[in-house]
């Protein structure tokens, strides 16, 4: 029962940063109906942006991550500008492959500019006390990431359910000509949109760095995948879905991971692709998804 | 007095099919009720959607106020002060009824005098009120209806253009939907409705114009279509 709630925590701690990640997967998908192939390229380029402010400036991992938080956002805004504004009336797969081509142009970018070796992210500057609750140990990095994913995903829904241009956002969302009908400026609606989807994936970057401490061109790419998964599994386009998506492929991954047979594990991350095709098969709407009838 | 909206020889072509011919159409006064009818595939939607920026003409104007409405772009059409109650609602599910009217009002700033139209709105549809909070996908077809026409007004419209309220309500509900919009222009509202109840359109409406095949084959005072034997015979099933 111990290892069985530690492990518990473990995947919640990974779902949250899934979750996070996913977030940004699903509210572009919503607004605009693209896979953001590069939104896994933002925590690369945050985890970079943390690494370099506290190796070379000597800043707190704190004040680096909310420097990089902001430099994501406008990452995020330039690539929906450049890339991705006037692509918005092409065919779907045309921006789809644009996608892709961003983020493997900033992979080979980052690869040219700091060379694929891997960086180590200076773990000491997080150093924290292990937990304990009675017989289970975890990282306090564990509880920190848990909170604040879950701080900023109340804060993410208080915005769309209170704020009107959060409100806005789900209009453009669900009906483009509707909003165009209430005057909704949607160039604005979109670019907020890859705003908030990259803020969610720096933060999501320096959660992941403390416990996955190595930093490379390439490190964006799996989780950004699995998020997309979870994205997928919520009922992609759904922002509560991104994050009980997120929450439970955490949660499998970690499990599978923890009860597998030793000489399996290598197989463990296939687990999370297999859980993609189950739900492409059976519920392609995703859990929470579902088909809205026109009413009389 | 100069006029408060005008078609001028409008032409719109889906790829190669002429499917709006050259057609004219005027509001003069403010407050009056013009109403387009005409059969499914006349045109009428494809007229609406070129009046909401959504399509381009080949050929014509549509002039509201001093605006060229071909060159606005279609997010800035509402400010102009020409709202749409769309064709099949086109209410937003997910948001709640009071969210619904709030988009509405979304290029109005002061919070005080939108909340006092709303309180309004919840004045006169009391079933609306009831279900302020839920989401309006919860509501039914004739309250959506009056929903979608309650959030046009959100915007406090100069001009209201209203396509097809009828479509898909049961016939008590039409009425109903009906006797809004006759109270609405009582009111001061000027209003385009757009039509397939030729009977009920003609019954409230100032003036009409008929649709058919994309032209416009007849047009005059309202009252008096109701009783021309043509139109009668063409529209009014006897």
């Amino acid at each position: 029962m111990t290892y069985f709630m530690m492990q518990f925590l473990n995947g919640l701690q990974i779902g949250s940063i899934y979750a996070l990640i996913a977030l940004g997967y699903t509210m572009v998908y919503g607004i605009i109906k693209l896979i953001n192939f590069a939104h896994g390229e933002i925590i690369m380029t945050a985890a970079y942006f943390i690494y370099f402010f506290m190796t070379k400036w000597q800043l707190s991992f704190l004040l680096s991550t909310v420097l990089a938080t902001l430099l994501s956002v406008v990452i995020g805004v330039l690539i929906e500008r450049i890339a991705y504004r006037r692509l918005r009336n092409a065919s779907r797969l045309s921006a789809l492959i644009t996608a892709i081509a961003i983020s493997l142009f900033l992979q080979t970018l980052y690869m040219i500019l700091f060379t694929p070796d891997p960086r180590a992210f200076p773990m000491t500057a997080t150093r924290f006390p292990v937990l304990k609750l009675g017989k289970i140990i975890f990282s306090s990095w564990t509880l920190i990431t848990i909170v604040t994913a879950v701080i900023v995903m109340i804060l993410l829904q208080l915005f769309v359910s209170r704020h009107k241009a959060g409100k806005a956002m789900l209009v453009v969302s669900e009906d483009l000509k509707g909003s165009y009908l209430m005057g909704i400026k949607v160039n604005r609606i979109v670019a907020m949109t890859f705003a908030i989807g990259s803020a969610l994936a720096g933060i999501a970057a320096a959660l992941y760095i403390v416990s996955y401490p190595q930093i490379t061109p390439y490190m964006g790419s799996l989780p950004g995948i699995k998020a997309f998964i979870a994205a997928v599994l919520g009922g992609i386009g759904l922002i509560p879905g991104a994050m009980l998506g997120g929450f439970l492929l955490g949660l499998v991954e970690t499990m599978t991971k923890a009860y597998m047979p030793s000489q399996l594990t290598q197989l463990s991350e296939g687990v999370v692709f297999i859980i993609l095709i189950l739900v492409l098969l059976l519920k392609p709407a995703g859990l929470l998804g579902k088909s809205e009838s026109e009413k009389v | 007095m100069s006029t408060l909206f005008a078609i001028r020889d409008l032409h719109i072509f889906y790829g190669s099919i002429h499917a709006v011919k050259g057609i004219n159409l005027e509001i003069k006064e403010e407050g009056e009720l013009v109403s387009l009818i005409g059969a499914n595939g006349a045109g009428k939607t494809t007229i609406m959607h070129c009046i909401s920026g959504l399509l381009r003409p080949r050929q014509g104007q549509i002039l509201f106020k001093e605006y060229d409405l071909l060159k606005v772009k279609p997010e800035n059409i509402l400010e102009t002060g020409l709202a749409q109650v769309p064709e099949g609602r086109r209410i937003f599910t997910r948001l709640t009824v009071e969210d619904n009217l709030e988009m509405g009002a979304y290029t109005r700033h002061k919070k005080s005098e939108i909340k006092a139209d709303m309180e309004k709105i919840f004045q006169r549809f009391p079933r609306l009120a009831e279900r302020r909070r839920q989401p309006a996908g919860t509501l039914s077809g004739g309250e959506q209806q009056m929903l979608a026409i309650a959030r046009a007004m959100m915007s406090r419209p100069k001009l209201l253009l209203m396509d097809e309220p009828s479509m898909g309500l049961a016939p008590l509900l039409v009425r109903e939907v009906f006797d809004l919009i006759q109270e609405m222009r009582s009111e001061g509202t000027t209003i385009l409705l757009v039509e397939q109840n030729a009977r009920m359109a003609l019954s409230i409406a100032d003036r009409a114009y008929v649709l058919e095949t994309g032209r416009i084959v007849h047009e005059g005072v309202a009252s008096e279509m109701l009783h021309d034997e043509r139109i009668r015979e063409a529209y009014l099933g006897s």
